[in-house]
């Protein structure tokens, strides 16, 4: 089976936000919706000494997260109806609105936050990798929106031959990828800190809700 | 250097047939029981076409945008891409807010009729009128304003809110009309424009591109983030992350705030009070004449005014020298040392010598600022400042330096709308235009720097203000020019043109619906290390009532009697074609105006230009345009120029680039105003452009940024609402609670719109120009924005 990933370099991306942004015109998302959010993650300390010196142990990193299309999606096994699905051709895991009722278990399931219940809509809403774009011989509009180029998209198999130094998604503020299997490869910046690491925070909480 | 044609127009792509099946009212099963297999459903959804147009607010992207249009409606708005481009394609890419267009394009908020106001000014009340009575009442107020003061009471306020090679139509307008006065700086970069000739010279004065760098083996970043301010399309946001990717560089970013540039990068941080930059090059040069690592041949062979030697011979004998002030020889009898240093720059002793060590021994020292070190009450004097540390260890025009000035940008020559030569002579520095509403007939050129006349002889009666928020959201203290403006006494009539009601407009007496330039015909060039020129075509067919700023100046004119001489006969796109074609003939490797057009963006990349390489090479041959022909690190000329300048007690017109203290500064805070707050440019809106955008707003909040030590000294905690008030206003603002900013220090991003609709005083909007002055720089009389203090109380 083919299994589509995306690939995130912490080295080049900057928080810009433009990935989540023309996500959110080409799919027509309003205030309250994203199937993309950028965290930054913080910790140590600026501090100024007694003589009105500076010392700094800041760190801070940005990392862009849309539906990760997991190989043990957490999402599709909550899913009362079967309409939280993983497509056996792709892998890329989507809502088939026809059989959506809204409950919302998608969403409380997901460690990343990706799937949401559009309350106008009835259904759940979420990142579903740009299927028709992908099926056209195009990548995701997030990823061609890049202009840090910090995305990539591409089978599992692929990326992880072109991009060697990337590794699972297992930097905070991600949860561990041990639990969903996420298709996400990261090559980390030199700031990133392990999945797990309890030391910092996520510093734009109004940003990512 | 290879040029690239990167996109090509895919026309009329038709889409799903989804549309005709909900129409017949069944399934696709039912819809072939009913009409029989194979039924043409071509007709299912309307055809979606491809427009191509360019962003046009000053950012400086300019970035090339592919609308999707159906029904003569956008309904996704794409840029320069493609699946295949590897890291190191240049593509002028849009960033997030090029990404919205179609929020702000589609807005309910759009303006699309003349109106008139009808409330007092600032309340923000219009009225519509027919195009005959905005053209009527326009040129019976120019008219009459020529008439009773003269041409030089007319005046275009400061704005950039429109690029492209026709957009400055309302100054030939008034330059045919018989004059306006004008203005000289800018908001961006009063202070550096102001000081760099002083240094450099005009004409070899710019700094290396930034590729340059990736020959560095140090670079020092003061004061810039080049992923934040200039985000999108092929400037340095992309010019950036690829530098760092490729430098061998160590880089450190000098800023007293953790900017979106070092993200990922922690290590390259190093925090400075902010307008203490000159503090800290002078500590350095201590510590570099001290262990004798200055490069003495360079100072005495290309620079004048460094020490004793190389002054001119009127200043010898005097201490007037830089290496004088640094040892503590000259009035103030002050040694700069890193201890010295320290205590103003927050910057650790031992960390400057460590820096000092690591500049002393650099091969290539790559020194780059951007412009918010300068946007400062001492400002002209930081930016020279930082123009010096190059210059002290000889680290100009060679392989991988650059001379601290900010960095080049390789562009493709275009002509725009000529104007004839204004008849009115005066000019004002843009900052001051309040004052010349308020006490115009005051001004002078040794108060004001009030320029080619003594003095002015009228205030400003009538102004034009097109695609700009200048006239309060971006100036300083908006309180204060909410009273200046107000009064309809003073400046008689304002023309506002724009295509939402931002602060500004509240004031206009009559208002203009303008049109984005990627609804007209557009033709714009830009670039940072790659040079690009985008050619668009109308996105949608004009909507309601709008009409085209070309199209405006032409009603008007031909009020005035001008139309032909304004016009020529042609219309914008003759215009821009004739322009355009001129330019290509000048340029062989241009495309044709019709290849442009179907190309939509033409890229050309270039090998990097290092600043002042040919003066290195030969300073005799290559002298620069300073009155010495030598870098001048000590200047007569401005001693001469400003000689009988009313100065204030706490300013100084120094002839070295030494520290002043700002006047609201770290060395000037109060018991009442403790903390020194400063500005910077945010990812979310090109100064105020954007500022409205709902879903921009939901997730670029307007925050002030401040330490967890202040924070919790006032019991404030992440997403708090808070107060933040000093002498000139109040805003209601959230919390950032981050160790990204220095202790002492807050920031808060510049743009956001002003909003006192509650009526209490309180700016709920968080426009940082609520807390600014009105006072401008000594000598540049430029905008200080960043030199500011306060206090922040929980809401």
């Amino acid at each position: 089976m083919t299994q589509y990933a995306f690939y995130f370099d912490g080295t080049r991306c900057t928080g810009c936000k433009t990935c989540e942004f023309a996500c959110r015109d080409y799919n027509d998302l309003q205030v309250g919706t994203t199937y993309r959010r950028v965290y930054e993650y913080e910790q140590g300390e600026t501090v100024r000494d007694n003589a009105g010196c500076f010392t700094t142990s800041c760190v801070n990193y940005s990392v862009s997260v849309a539906c990760n299309h997991c190989t043990d999606p957490a999402c599709t096994k909550v899913c009362p109806t079967g309409a939280m699905h993983k497509d056996p051709d792709t892998g890329l895991v989507s809502v088939d609105t026809n059989k959506c009722i809204g409950c919302g278990y998608c969403h409380m399931a997901c460690p990343y936050n990706a799937p949401k219940v559009d309350r106008e809509k009835g259904h759940s809403v979420k990142c579903d990798g740009c299927k028709d774009r992908v099926l056209a011989g195009e990548d995701p509009v997030c990823v061609e929106a890049c202009p840090a180029r910090a995305l990539a998209f591409g089978t599992r198999e692929d990326l992880m031959k072109k991009y060697p130094d990337a590794q699972m998604a297992d930097i905070a503020p991600l949860p561990e990828a041990k639990y969903t299997s996420p298709n996400l490869l990261i090559k980390p910046s030199a700031d990133a800190k392990p999945a797990g690491t309890i030391d910092g925070i996520v510093a734009n909480p109004l940003e990512v809700q | 250097m290879s040029e690239t044609n990167l996109s090509r127009r895919s026309f009329l792509k038709t889409t799903g047939t989804l549309g005709a099946l909900a129409v017949a009212g069944g399934t696709a099963a039912a819809t072939e029981s009913l009409f029989g297999e194979g039924v043409p459903q071509a007709h299912a959804e309307a055809e979606e076409k491809i427009t191509f147009g360019h962003c046009a607010i000053n950012c400086p992207g300019r970035c090339f945008l592919k609308f999707h249009v159906k029904d003569d409606e956008v309904v996704w708005v794409d840029t320069n891409t493609s699946k295949d481009a590897d890291v190191d394609t240049p593509q002028a890419r849009a960033c997030l807010r090029g990404r919205s267009y179609r929020r702000w394009l589609q807005s309910p908020d759009r303006i699309n009729y003349p109106m008139k106001r009808v409330g007092k000014r600032g309340e923000g009340k219009f009225e519509r009128i027919t195009w005959d009575e905005a053209i009527d009442t326009i040129a019976d107020k120019l008219k009459y304003t020529i008439n009773t003061y003269g041409n030089d009471a007319v005046y275009i306020d400061y704005a950039t809110g429109s690029s492209a090679t026709t957009a400055r139509c309302f100054n030939r307008l008034l330059a045919q009309a018989g004059g306006y006065l004008n203005f000289y700086n800018s908001y961006s970069t009063a202070q550096i424009a102001c000081i760099t000739p002083y240094m450099y010279g005009t004409k070899q004065a710019g700094g290396s591109s930034l590729k340059t760098a990736d020959d560095a083996d140090l670079i020092l970043m003061f004061g810039t983030s080049p992923t934040e301010t200039r985000q999108g399309g092929l400037t340095t946001h992309y010019d950036y992350v690829q530098l760092r990717a490729k430098t061998k560089g160590k880089i450190y970013v000098i800023d007293p705030r953790f900017n979106d540039s070092l993200t990922g990068h922690s290590d390259e941080w190093l925090p400075i009070n902010p307008g203490t930059d000159a503090a800290l090059v002078a500590g350095i040069a201590h510590e570099l004449i001290k262990n004798n690592q200055t490069d003495l041949d360079f100072l005495h062979t290309y620079c004048v005014g460094f020490d004793e030697e190389s002054m001119p011979e009127t200043y010898k004998g005097k201490n007037m020298s830089y290496s004088d002030y640094v040892m503590g020889l000259s009035s103030d009898k002050t040694e700069k040392t890193p201890e010295w240093a320290a205590k103003i720059t927050g910057i650790p002793a031992d960390k400057i010598r460590s820096l000092t060590q690591e500049i002393a021994s650099a091969k290539a020292l790559h020194v780059d600022q951007g412009w918010g070190p300068q946007r400062r009450s001492n400002g002209e004097w930081t930016s020279w400042a930082i123009m010096l540390l190059p210059c002290l260890v000889g680290m100009i025009g060679l392989p991988g330096t650059s001379n601290g000035t900010r960095e080049d940008r390789y562009s493709i020559s275009l002509t725009n709308l000529p104007s004839p030569a204004n008849p009115v002579k005066a000019s004002i520095p843009c900052f001051l235009f309040t004052d010349a509403i308020d006490h115009g007939k005051q001004m002078t050129k040794l108060k004001d720097g009030v320029k080619n006349v003594d003095q002015l002889s009228n205030d400003i009666k009538f102004m034009v203000n097109y695609a700009g928020n200048c006239m309060t959201n971006q100036h300083g203290n908006v309180n204060k020019s909410h009273e200046i403006l107000a009064d309809e006494s003073k400046c008689e009539f304002i023309l506002g043109v724009d295509t939402v009601l931002c602060d500004s407009m509240k004031y206009c007496d009559i208002l203009l619906p303008d049109m984005f330039r990627f609804e007209q015909v557009s033709i714009v060039n830009t670039g940072s290390d790659t040079a690009y020129i985008v050619g668009g075509q109308p996105c949608t067919s004009v909507k309601y009532e709008r009409k085209t700023g070309y199209e405006m100046c032409a009603l008007i004119a031909d009020k005035l009697g001008i139309k032909d001489t304004f016009t020529e006969g042609l219309t914008q796109e003759e215009w821009i074609k004739k322009l355009y074609n001129a330019d290509a003939a000048k340029d062989s490797k241009l495309p044709s105006y019709d290849e442009l057009m179907e190309m939509g963006i033409y890229t050309r990349e270039h090998a990097g230009k290092v600043a002042m390489n040919k003066f290195r090479a030969d300073p005799v041959a290559n002298a620069l345009d300073t009155p010495t022909g030598k870098i001048e690190i000590f200047s007569e000329k401005l001693l001469k120029y400003t000689k009988g300048w009313e100065v204030a007690s706490d300013e100084e017109l120094a002839p070295i680039p030494k520290y002043i203290p700002e006047w609201y500064g770290v060395e000037t805070t109060t018991d009442e105003y403790p903390l020194v707050l400063t500005g910077f440019h945010y990812r979310g809106r090109t100064h105020s452009s954007w500022g409205f955008i709902d879903i921009l707003k939901e997730i670029n909040p307007q925050e002030v940024w401040i330490n967890p030590t202040d924070a919790d000294a006032r019991g404030i905690k992440q997403g708090d609402h808070v107060r933040v008030k000093n002498d000139f206003g109040t805003i209601d603002i959230l919390a950032k609670v981050t160790a990204r900013i220095v202790p002492g220090v807050v920031g808060i991003s510049q743009g956001a719109w002003f909003n006192n609709s509650k009526g209490d005083g309180v700016d709920y909007g968080g426009c940082i120009n609520t807390l600014t002055t009105q006072r401008p720089s000594a000598l540049a009389k430029g905008n200080p924005q960043h030199t500011n203090i306060c206090e922040i109380t929980k809401a």
